[in-house]
């Protein structure tokens, strides 16, 4: 028989007075799998992983995380997660060191367990040269850092990552995808919230897609992009704006006008090229390239993810 | 007073020391920010004239009502009226530091304030005079406040409290410019620990609570090279009696006072943002 | 104990361990400078009082009021810190600490720096020929007691707050006022009916006036037993409110 999913949401609801953040979702995640919640600001994504890591009651529906009820087994449940917040949590007053070795006593780990955590983790992650320094002087990608081998103090079943790239360079990200790789191979269940498609794909075994409290897709990377959009897609600019857009009736399979850009879908991007050409139109500047989440999402909502 | 040591030490441990960095910087300044808006900051600027004021009540009155008289100048008076003008001389002293070394600190630090008035023709030393403008005006309000409140208790006359009012005046230029001057010197908030401890140290033996003369002699000759003392004696001797030409040496160690924090300052505001 | 709690304290502790010297002060230096001042410096005017120095009728008061005022002085920055700006609570409840935990971990803590400090002080008071009786030895306690029911009202009150401003006023409206109101300097009796009443009310009164009963060997103004149940009420009344401050806080 299989294992029960990690996490298991029916009709899972969140209400903040009269606003719902999150409307009736199902959602179940494998163990060993990575799972993303994909969606702009506002689309129940935080508010979905802080009912996850049971310290925001649901307000209505299912919830069963590792087998147990989040309202009366949260301080089991919690023992068994890592948590990653998007707001920083970091202890400013604590040595680097001393933030994991404290964090790790609240999980109930004896003293010299902490300690060989801490040092193996700030290994792990790369700041075992900071672990005597004061966390204000670290960079952002370093302090995430942190806050993931913080999360991983308990040697958790499921590490919950609500945003764990946003503001950060893309250097950092890298190095922090890089690392939440390794955590993966390790078969640690992965749950992350994003609004970069980029992160998505790389990271994301399966996802689901979030607009306005609801899911409006789901599946994996690859299925998405298959599923609700084209392999290739072409990016036309026009120095006259977008009202070119009627012209482009019938090529490739769909158009979409954006008001600074038309976007093409398309199998072959090239002979959609050439067609707008044969048409007479010269747009001032041509990408193709090929599809990503990002258009999948445009498909669904009609709008863009980021702002 | 006590107030300032309290909130010192949470700076201190919500601000560790040498973080001068942005975001700290930012939270200090919303919050400074929203104080300054509403009312609670006015709320806050009103209460501080009550500290003193409790003072005044409890060991003025009611531990006074155990002591009976002190002798002031060879003459017994009232406890409460021993007391009552040092808390005078105390409020006109930490309503200016209180705007003289947190706020410029802050100003200095967080806000970089300066670096953009300096930008345009105004000098250091104006700078200098604008915040102790501001701060004695803080000063002044409280000292009027408590001026009318000793007059309604009875603890000076209406002409005591007309003339210990400019005195007041004086007490808060010489400690405003001192103020700004040492938080030319702050290296963080952890210094506010050293300087509110200072501070509470004037508070407690200047002559505040019990005649220096009654002290070790030369724990009194001490005390009467610290400000605070001048500053008590100066308030007292107009408030309460006895006049005499001792004034004008209190009088003198303030107006030195004054100047020197001043020209330190303007010295200190210029080298240190004119680099 | 539950060892949450344990893990919190220590969380505490290892905080105090660099704010130490910046706290003695406070803790140590402060109260014998008062003394100093108002003790010897006024009580060579005020001469005896119910047959005792006045240093010694004071001693105990600036002890609770010592305690009194760390108390507050940990629960109010320190506590909206952990909810605003460190967010160190919001660490902790993604963790199996409880609410409970959060906050009895932290007023242990005061608890477990009240006691030395309390010793410290009376080493320091009995060279000035400060206590008359042995029943000194029992004052820690009752200034642990002074700490754990003031530290909790107030941590409910730092739980529902959002501008720091509202600080200033509890020091001056409340913190101070209780500190020189409270039968610390001169006996409750002195003030008119309506503030005696809040003196009896708060609870530093009901630590002062069993410090005092210990250091002078005599028996307090109320049943021992009754200024006990006022420090439990407190206790227990600020406890509900903190932890249900806590929940709501921390439950959005």
């Amino acid at each position: 028989m299989a294992e029960e999913p990690l996490i298991v949401a029916r009709g899972l609801v969140k209400r903040f007075g009269e606003f719902t953040a999150v409307d009736g979702i199902d959602v179940s995640v494998e163990r060993g799998e990575a799972f993303g919640f994909l969606g702009p600001n506002g689309a129940g994504k935080s508010s979905t992983m802080r009912m996850i890591s049971c310290v925001s009651p649901p307000t209505a529906g299912e919830l069963r995380i590792l087998g147990m009820d989040p309202v009366r087994d949260g301080v089991a449940i919690r023992g068994r997660l890592g948590v990653c917040p998007q707001l920083g949590n970091l202890d400013t007053d604590l040595s680097v060191f001393e933030n994991l070795t404290t964090y790790a006593r609240y999980f109930g780990l004896s003293r010299a367990e902490a300690r060989r955590r801490a040092t193996e983790l700030l290994e792990f992650v790369q700041l075992a040269d900071r672990a005597k320094g004061k966390v204000e002087p670290l960079s952002g990608g370093m302090k995430q850092r942190l806050t993931i081998a913080r999360a991983l103090v308990n040697d958790p079943e499921i590490v919950l990552l609500d945003e764990p790239t946003t503001g950060l360079d893309p250097q950092a990200r890298h190095l922090l995808w890089e690392r939440l790789y390794q955590l993966k191979r390790q078969g640690v269940t992965l749950v992350l919230t994003t609004h970069y498609m980029d992160e998505a794909e790389q990271l994301c075994d399966r996802l689901v897609v979030m607009d306005g409290g609801r899911i409006v897709a789901e599946g994996s990377p690859r299925e998405l992009i298959d599923r609700y959009s084209t392999p290739e897609v072409v990016e036309l600019r026009f120095a006259g704006g977008a009202e070119v857009a009627v012209k482009l009736d019938g090529v490739g399979e769909r158009v979409d006008a954006l008001p600074d850009r038309v976007l093409v879908y398309a199998r072959d991007g090239d002979a959609a090229v050439a067609e707008v050409h044969r048409r007479g139109l010269s747009p001032s500047s041509v990408l193709v390239r090929r599809s990503t989440l990002e258009d999948v999402f445009l498909h669904l909502t009609g709008r863009t993810l980021v702002d | 007073m006590m107030t300032v040591m309290a909130a010192g030490r949470a700076l201190r441990r919500n601000l560790p020391g040498g973080v001068s960095a942005g975001r700290v910087g930012a939270v200090l300044n919303r919050n400074v920010g929203a104080l300054r808006s509403g009312p609670a900051y006015w709320l806050v600027l009103l209460s501080g004239f009550f500290e003193p004021l409790l003072y005044l009540l409890s060991i003025g009155v009611g531990v006074g009502a155990l002591v009976g008289t002190v002798p002031v100048g060879g003459r017994p008076v009232d406890y409460a009226v021993f007391v009552a003008p040092a808390m005078l001389a105390v409020s006109a002293m930490s309503g200016a530091l209180a705007e003289t070394t947190f706020n410029v600190f802050f100003k200095f630090k967080y806000a970089k304030t300066y670096d953009a008035v300096l930008a345009t023709p105004v000098r250091p030393v104006e700078i200098a005079l604008g915040e102790l403008m501001w701060a004695l005006v803080r000063c002044l309000f409280y000292t009027v406040l408590f001026l009318v409140v000793m007059v309604v208790l009875g603890l000076t006359s209406v002409g005591g409290a007309l003339a210990a009012f400019p005195a007041t005046a004086l007490v808060g230029v010489a400690f405003g410019a001192t103020g700004m001057a040492i938080s030319t010197f702050l290296r963080g908030w952890q210094d506010f620990d050293l300087l509110t401890t200072g501070q509470f140290t004037l508070f407690l033996f200047s002559g505040t609570f019990s005649p220096v003369q009654d002290y070790p002699v030369v724990f009194e000759v001490i005390v009467t090279l610290t400000p605070l003392y001048h500053a008590v004696e100066l308030v007292r001797g107009l408030a309460v009696g006895p006049v005499g030409w001792t004034l004008l040496v209190h009088a003198a160690y303030l107006v030195v006072m004054a100047v020197a924090g001043l020209w330190v300052a303007a010295r200190r505001i210029g080298k240190l943002l004119l680099v | 104990m539950a060892h949450s709690t344990v893990a919190v304290l220590e969380r505490h502790l290892t905080l105090y361990r660099r704010l130490f010297w910046a706290s003695a002060m406070s803790s140590f230096l402060l109260p014998v400078l008062f003394l100093v001042s108002i003790g010897l410096g006024v009580g060579g005017y005020v001469g005896d009082l119910g047959g005792v120095s006045y240093l010694q009728w004071i001693v105990p008061g600036v002890m609770a009021a010592t305690a009194f005022q760390m108390a507050v002085g940990e629960t109010t920055y320190p506590v909206l810190g952990d909810f605003k700006w460190t967010r160190g609570y919001h660490a902790m409840r993604a963790t199996p600490v409880r609410i409970g935990d959060m906050v009895a971990g932290q007023v242990l803590f005061m608890v477990v720096r009240v006691l030395p400090q309390t010793a410290v002080f009376l080493a320091i008071v009995v060279l000035f020929g400060g206590l008359r009786s042995w029943w000194s030895v029992v004052t820690p306690l009752v200034c642990a007691a002074v700490v754990v029911a003031s530290a909790l009202p107030v941590m409910g009150v730092s739980a529902r707050i959002d501008n720091d401003g509202y600080f200033a006023l509890l020091f001056r409206f409340v913190m101070i006022p209780m500190t020189l109101f409270a039968g610390v300097f001169f006996p409750v009796a002195q003030l008119p009916l309506v503030a005696q009443w809040l003196a009896w009310v708060s609870p530093l009164w009901h630590g002062v006036e069993l410090c005092r009963a210990a250091t002078l060997g005599v028996a307090p103004p109320w049943p021992i037993w009754a200024h006990a149940l006022c420090l439990v009420a407190w206790t227990v009344a600020g406890g509900w409110f903190a932890m249900r401050g806590f929940a709501r806080r921390l439950a959005v």
